[in-house]
């Protein structure tokens, strides 16, 4: 399989828009998914869930700051 | 007339202070000392400016000996060492040159025993990285530290290998010397980042770092050059014992060296504690280690026909 670094970029390009793209009402809150169902306890042991909604959620945050940054671009 | 007798003495006394702390901050700041000398040059300087373009008549002036070249000289040095500390400053923020240069620090008797415990883990005792006051040793002095001088030499080994396995086949191109590479290297830097994913979500608590799971995932290239050599030297059969001997011993040696920075310190000393996250734990040391030799597989058989 020739992989070269161009189709590296597209990878992370591309997993970066599918996490932006997730809905937070149609689709995350439906499979219990949501921005509130996720931080419960504060124990010393997150769990793998906790961590993957806290990774989902920063990824949308800092997508969306991008989005306002380049809107204000005329 | 007072004020500016007074204006001129405070001046004087001024440069008074300047000199007397220049002679006194002589092992201070080379910047410091620069503009000094620049600033008793530039006085001498246009001094002598009025005699300047007489002196330069002469032939058998030299460059050196102008004062108004040995202060363009001087201000020239001190502002490319200021432009060296802006570009050095800078670096570092990118890439971590200091931190580079810890892994590079090795010698012929740390890679042969290194390369020998990558073909041959089992015999080796004490996996433990030695510390020096909170700093791990430099990968001279301890063969468990991880390096990044074979990994980067056998990267670069196993693309020539790879050409030359190539060229025996008639298959070979330029073209293809540098797909090998790149593709390589990509693969090397999803499974650095998948690491990382993995590490990220099961919360472990270790010290290592990237550049510790770059060396770690470059240490397969030995293997891979071993099996595709043996390959080309004696024949298909040769290519898979060879390729399957490096793979159970790199599946050892990685099992062996995670399991100190991964695990918990009970776990890891070999006892069996419950709980599902040293599980989750052992599972990922599994992982890591049983990919090592998917990708060694994954990447060489193409080479051997």
């Amino acid at each position: 399989m020739a992989f070269t670094l161009y189709t590296l970029i597209q990878t992370a390009i591309l997993c970066t828009n599918a996490i932006a793209v997730l809905h937070e009402e149609r689709f995350l809150s439906k499979i219990g998914w949501g921005v509130d169902q996720g931080v419960g306890g504060f124990g010393d042991d997150p769990g793998v869930k906790a961590q993957v909604l806290n990774l989902i959620r920063s990824v949308r945050t800092v997508m969306r700051v991008f989005n306002s940054v380049e809107k204000s671009f005329p | 007339m007072d004020y500016t007798a007074t204006q001129s003495g405070s001046r004087q006394q001024a440069n008074m202070r300047l000199r007397n702390s220049s002679m006194d901050g002589s092992d201070g700041s080379q910047l410091f000392e620069d503009t000094s000398r620049a600033g008793s040059g530039s006085q001498t300087g246009y001094r002598n400016q009025q005699a300047g373009p007489q002196a330069a008549g002469f032939p058998g002036q030299s460059l050196l000996s102008d004062p108004m070249s040995n202060l363009a000289m001087a201000y020239g040095s001190s502002l490319a060492s200021q432009g060296r500390e802006m570009v050095d400053k800078n670096l570092d923020r990118f890439i971590p040159i200091s931190k580079l240069k810890y892994y590079f620090a090795v010698d012929t008797v740390y890679v042969g025993k290194k390369l020998g415990l990558l073909v041959f883990p089992y015999m080796h005792e004490n996996w433990e990285v030695s510390y020096q006051q909170d700093t791990p040793v430099a990968p001279r002095f301890d063969v468990n530290a991880p390096d990044l001088y074979i990994p980067a030499m056998g990267f670069i080994t196993y693309v020539l290998v790879a050409g030359l396995a190539l060229g025996t086949q008639n298959r070979f191109s330029p073209e293809l010397l540098g797909v090998q590479a790149s593709s390589a290297l990509v693969w090397l830097i999803m499974e650095v980042l998948a690491v990382l994913l993995s590490l990220y979500l099961v919360t472990v608590n270790t010290d290592l770092t990237t550049i510790d799971l770059l060396a770690f995932s470059g240490y397969k290239y030995v293997g891979m050059i071993v099996g595709v050599v043996a390959g080309l030297l004696f024949g298909k059969p040769a290519y898979y014992l060879s390729l399957l001997w490096c793979c159970v011993a790199i599946f050892v040696f990685m099992i062996r060296t995670l399991r100190l920075k991964l695990l918990s310190e009970a776990a890891a000393e070999g006892r069996l504690v419950r709980g599902a996250r040293n599980q989750l734990r052992m599972y990922l040391t599994m992982s890591i280690a049983a990919a090592q030799p998917i990708f060694m597989y994954w990447l060489t058989y193409h080479l051997i026909r």
